[in-house]
């Protein structure tokens, strides 16, 4: 139902590469006198054209994994590799740099800029990068039309439904073209079928080669991905396939 | 659509600006009140510094001026008829002119209250001078047509005057001044000169107004000799008669330096001579001088209103984008998840609150270059709106948006961005 002719054709044929790696990975919050182990000696290679989902009760660690995995937290030990770049080794630019080339968010609440219209959503990830706007409207309006919202480019948020809210979010994470995309509970706040269109999205974005790493706590949503990480207390309990 | 990344930045500054309507509105007037106090009070001061140096300027920056003043009346005497003698004397006179080093020339005035008529049009509160054929010279004052009094005329008490261009205009409209015969109390004066207007200064201003635009001048000797020294006046009911050697002694000096010696030998000389203190010595240069410290202080003062006004309208600002800030935290950690650092958030709040604040200022410059039109046309003050001011208003409005926009862009920047995420 929705078209899908964007320039990525990545085969899946193709040798995996590692793109996001964690080795040994721990963060501890101190509370006062105690630490809490958020993680806990973590350590998981993500591919390239693999789809994960990560899922856990809460207070598993998720969420910390989560930022983690976005560069918009560090780990305290250990290491956390994004296509060979250690970001704990990077300093706040280069964190921001990085989330802007190679990771796309995705959100619960989708969390579009309610000031924006939906094209200018779709291209806040190029503020902040020197591109051409010219090319940079072009690809905003194809990513649009994609997501099957060519006709509302000029809506704000707060006119949309929650289905074509999501779409707006996942054409603005996909607006940098980055290699992993970071859903977290993105279709927590879907009904059952708006929840089957997405997830339909990201499976098509993994046919292209995108690496899909999905939080969620839902085990029909989770099921949907290649690989089941599954967190208890900070630590891997398991590793499981899926039915992707 | 989108060009520059700082058209982007100030064109999505607007539009959350615009979310806010009423709120960015009022946050604006307090930069808006402030730039246009600036600007109008600048416009009403320049005026009014204007006004009086060009005032001063008229008396001659070279003269000094000594007046007849009448001494204070004793309130106890309640005669019908008083006659009082007061004020400068011709031995005043000479002494000015004999003895003072540095006087180029000495012109006395006398002020002759008189009914001046021309057939059946009458000025019955006409001020008519006597005076010398120097006053021309010592005043600057410019001939509008005919000839200024002469010393042949003084001499021979010739019966001519000068008329002031107002009195020309009522007499003889449409007609030719020049060899016209005006009766100036009981007697008959040839017109043989128009003398154009001046503007007039000070205490005087007031109690001359009318008679500014009715001045007549005569030979002084011409005037003495008809009209005698005695002045007389009718006020409900009671005479007062008035003794005046002389109302005026124009003193111009040679140069600018000596100005102050003359005026302090002249107030020395008057002191002696005139115990009760019936003169005034006006010093034009001195009240140059004193109109630059007034203006100096005029604007150290309005200086410090504006700055309060200013800075108040400032830490209005602070304080919505503060909130701003704090309301749009989630909005912060969205921005910083896609990519954006510190710099742009940052760059992103400066813009919102230099947009407020310049938007404040554009306003404050209509206003206040307003304010000072209506000061001119309803409170017939004279105002002047530099060309500078404008620029003034704008270059302050941008320094207050950067300047209190700085700590809370400084604050949404050095949010965590996974905190700012997880805000509600």
């Amino acid at each position: 139902m929705i078209s899908l002719n964007l320039g990525i054709t990545q085969s899946k044929n193709k040798p995996l590469v590692v793109v996001a790696e964690l080795d040994d990975v721990a963060r501890i919050y101190k509370m006062g006198d105690t630490e809490v182990r958020a993680l806990d000696g973590v350590s998981v290679k993500f591919s390239s054209s693999e789809y994960w989902s990560i899922m856990g009760a809460s207070g598993s660690g998720k969420s910390t994994l989560l930022n983690i995995l976005g560069c918009i937290d560090t780990p305290t030990s250990g290491a956390y590799r994004v296509e060979g770049k250690d970001t704990k080794s990077l300093d706040d630019d280069s964190l921001s740099d990085l989330r802007g080339s190679s990771i796309g968010f995705i959100f619960q609440s989708f969390n579009l800029i309610p000031q924006l219209n939906v094209l200018e959503n779709i291209l806040v990830p190029t503020f902040y990068r020197n591109e051409e706007s010219e090319l940079s409207i072009a690809r905003a309006e194809e990513l649009a039309r994609r997501v099957g919202l060519e006709e509302r480019l000029l809506h704000r948020p707060t006119e949309l439904s929650g289905g074509q809210q999501q779409r707006v979010a996942i054409a603005r994470a996909l607006m940098n073209d980055p290699q992993i995309i970071l859903a977290d509970e993105a279709t927590g706040n879907l009904d059952s079928h708006t929840t089957e269109e997405i997830l339909e999205l990201f499976s098509e974005l993994h046919d292209e080669g995108k690496t899909i790493l999905l939080v969620t706590h839902e085990l029909d949503v989770g099921k949907r991905a290649q690989n089941i990480l599954t967190l208890r207390d900070g630590k891997i309990e398991s590793i499981t396939e899926g039915n992707g | 659509m989108l060009s520059s990344p700082f058209s982007r930045s100030v064109r999505l500054g607007v539009k959350s600006l615009f979310l806010h309507k009423l709120r960015s509105l009022l946050t604006t007037f307090g930069v808006l009140f402030g730039v246009s106090s600036v600007i109008s009070m600048l416009a009403i001061g320049e005026g009014a510094s204007e006004e009086a140096q060009e005032q001063i300027r008229q008396l001659g920056s070279q003269n000094v001026i000594l007046r007849s003043l009448k001494p204070e009346e004793d309130p106890t005497s309640s005669q019908t008829t008083s006659a009082t003698k007061y004020g400068l004397t011709w031995p005043d006179f000479e002494r000015v002119a004999g003895t003072f080093p540095g006087v180029e020339g000495v012109v006395p005035i006398r002020n002759f209250t008189q009914e001046v008529r021309f057939e059946d049009k009458v000025l019955s509160n006409a001020m008519t001078m006597g005076t010398t054929a120097e006053y021309q010279d010592v005043t600057g004052r410019i001939l509008h047509r005919g000839r200024f009094l002469g010393p042949i005329d003084d001499i021979k008490r010739n019966n001519v005057c000068v008329v002031g261009y107002e009195v020309a205009r009522y007499f003889f409209p449409g007609r030719e001044p020049l060899g016209q015969t005006i009766k100036i109390g009981p007697e008959y004066f040839e017109v043989i000169g128009v003398i154009l207007p001046r503007v007039p200064i000070g205490a005087s201003a007031t109690s001359n107004a009318a008679s500014v635009t009715v001045e007549i001048f005569i030979p002084i000797q011409t005037g003495i000799s008809w009209f005698g020294s005695m002045n007389v006046k009718m006020n409900s009911g009671s005479r007062n008669i008035e003794m005046v050697d002389l109302h005026e002694v124009i003193a111009s000096v040679k140069n600018a330096e000596t100005v102050a010696q003359v005026a302090a030998a002249s107030r020395t000389m008057l002191a002696r001579e005139h115990p009760q203190n019936d003169y005034e010595v006006i010093v034009p240069l001195e009240l140059l001088a004193r109109a630059e410290e007034t203006k100096r202080i005029f604007n150290i003062v309005l200086g410090c209103i504006a700055s309060i006004s200013l800075l108040v309208g400032g830490i209005g600002i602070m304080n919505v984008m503060l909130a701003t800030v704090n309301e749009r935290t989630r909005e912060i950690g969205i921005r910083r998840a896609l990519g954006a650092k510190r710099h742009h958030i940052m760059m992103q709040f400066l813009v919102e609150t230099v947009v407020l604040s310049v938007g404040g200022g554009i306003l404050g410059i209509g206003l206040g270059v307003l304010v000072p039109y209506l000061v001119e046309h309803y409170a017939d003050m004279r105002t002047i709106v530099t060309l500078q001011a404008p620029f003034l208003a704008f270059g302050i409005s941008v320094t207050i948006g950067l300047v209190f926009g700085l700590y809370p862009a400084w604050q949404a920047a050095n949010l965590d961005p996974v905190e700012a995420l997880r805000h509600e």
